[in-house]
């Protein structure tokens, strides 16, 4: 079953990330490392992505008048999305555990939404 | 397939069996088969089939074997300089040794993941990328499953011993690779079909060296009497077809008609387990001319002998099914109010059919879009929309 995890940044983790040292932040990727090292050595990872922070968002808005785009982030969102995983593994209850190990679990919001597929799990 | 092919895949994993053997050591044995087989289909398609296309492999599996085993030993003993004694070619083995593979494939120590990859590689003699494509995953997903199973397995020895448990997992990983060729066969990945004919292909091979066993048997015949509804069960907008509305002059006859032979056979000579009586009912339901003439008293039956040998939750929903079928859509709804079920599509589609049975169209409705909405299969998806549709108020 695939499931994808998504990584929700707000403005207190982004905080936090831009208020650590060089040294931190090498950690904290070198967790992130660590944890797709796992992954991949498991066959569960099948793709994980960090996004950009949410200034260079472009939505776009497809209508009558043609195609138009407004830049940046919006005001009342306060969560944003920050990275994502999509994983390959048996249930969703490890696909919860995995999302479990993510740090943004312990102060951000990560979410594990399973992909529509040709079929699905048994009961 | 070619002649080729087809004859590579019927001897990969006896040439696996026969290096294992020789030399142990799983992993690398399986690699020097893949070399092997990739200079056979390199080389036969132009020079043609040698005269012993097994002894052929197993020669050339060896000699990489060794030049392995040589330049790793003369990495580790440089300073040592020894010599080698050149092991002599195995020999061929004229048993079939399916058997023994699968249970090594299917080793307990094993998720259930890298059972199913490793059964399709190193017994099937499928490739990772057809694997892959096989289960909508990306080749490195598959090659690592495979390379991790195989290091696990490397201290592993073919003993052949089959304790009941062990070949019991064999039959599931079997059963699996069927379902998802089965499922996915209603999608638009066509080349996914194949994993139906390679289940099937497995379990014949796996008969053919337990005739006896009743339920490797009965796993056949559940297999062939599944697979004998496939061309009805999709519409030719690929949109799934339920048993009952199905056009069953599509079925195919002879999987039918062997199917019935081989669950007949098993359920009056070996003791009866959760493969035959599965097979047993969709027997009654192939028998069949209509879906109005189906047994349901005897599809019942044989789901109250299953609840006992097998209970699980898709069983007691079954039974549910085929309960209403007898005694009426309300005495069904009655007892699947009676029953624990965890939140599940199947169990919200079971009330919608009954329910709409019982002529509570709105009820029916919801019911659908619930189970609509629950599902994570997209034809099951748009099935269940359709049904929701129909019913509007």
């Amino acid at each position: 079953m695939k499931y994808v995890v998504l990584i929700y940044g707000n403005p207190e983790s982004r905080q936090a990330w831009e208020g650590m040292s060089d040294e931190q932040r090498a950690a904290g990727l070198a967790y992130y490392q660590q944890l797709n090292d796992d992954l991949d050595a498991s066959g569960e990872r099948i793709v994980s992505e960090r996004l950009a922070f949410p200034e260079l968002t472009t939505r776009v808005r497809a209508g009558d008048g043609g195609t138009m785009t407004t830049d940046g982030p919006f005001a009342e969102a306060k969560e944003f999305l920050a990275g994502f995983y999509l994983l390959d593994c048996e249930s969703h209850e490890r696909a919860v555990e995995i999302a479990g190990r993510i740090p943004e679990a312990a102060f951000g919001v990560v979410e594990v939404r399973p992909v529509m597929g040709l079929h699905g799990p048994d009961l | 397939m070619t002649e080729v092919e087809s004859l590579l895949r019927e001897l990969a994993p006896q040439v696996l069996v026969a290096l294992v053997r020789h030399y142990g050591g799983f992993d690398t044995c399986e690699d020097a088969v893949q070399e092997a087989l990739l200079a056979a289909s390199q080389q036969w398609p132009a020079s043609g089939i040698p005269d012993h296309p097994k002894g052929w492999l197993i020669t050339t599996a060896s000699r990489r074997r060794i030049e392995q085993f040589r330049s790793e030993t003369a990495r580790q003993r440089r300073e040592q300089a020894v010599a080698l004694a050149e092991p002599a070619d195995p020999e061929p083995v004229a048993v079939d040794d399916t058997l023994t593979l699968l249970l090594l494939c299917c080793h307990p120590s094993l998720t259930r993941p890298s059972q199913v990859a490793l059964t399709l590689r190193a017994v099937g003699g499928l490739t990772t990328a057809e694997i892959a494509r096989a289960f909508l995953v990306p080749e490195a997903t598959i090659g690592q499953r495979i390379s991790r199973a195989k290091q696990k397995l490397r201290g592993e020895r073919l003993t052949g011993e089959e304790s009941p448990e062990r070949l019991a997992a064999v039959l599931q990983v079997l059963y699996l690779i069927y379902t998802e060729g089965h499922t996915a066969s209603s999608g638009d990945a066509l080349n996914r079909v194949e994993l139906t004919t390679e289940a099937i292909r497995l379990v014949r091979r796996l008969r053919a060296e337990l005739p006896d066993d009743g339920e490797v048997t009965g796993l056949l015949a559940l297999m062939l009497l599944t697979e004998a509804r496939r061309p009805a069960r999709v519409d030719p907008t690929g949109a799934l077809v339920p048993l009952a509305d199905q056009d069953r002059t599509r079925w195919t006859a002879e999987f039918v008609e062997e199917g019935v032979s081989l669950i007949t056979k098993a359920l009056s000579t070996a003791p009866v387990g959760p493969y035959q009586l599965q097979a047993a009912i969709a027997a009654v339901h192939d028998e069949a001319a209509t879906a109005a003439e189906t047994d349901w008293a005897q599809i019942l039956t044989l789901y109250d002998l299953l609840r006992v040998v097998a209970p699980g939750p898709m069983v007691t929903l079954n039974r549910i099914v085929a309960f209403a079928q007898v005694h009426g859509p309300e005495a069904g709804l009655a007892e699947l109010a009676g029953v624990e079920l965890k939140a599940h599509h199947r169990v919200d589609a079971v009330r919608g059919h009954l329910l709409e049975r019982s002529g509570d169209v709105a009820g029916a409705r919801e019911a659908y879009l619930a189970a609509a909405r629950r599902t994570l299969s997209l034809p099951e998806q748009a099935y269940l929309q359709s049904r929701a549709a129909k019913l509007k108020p």
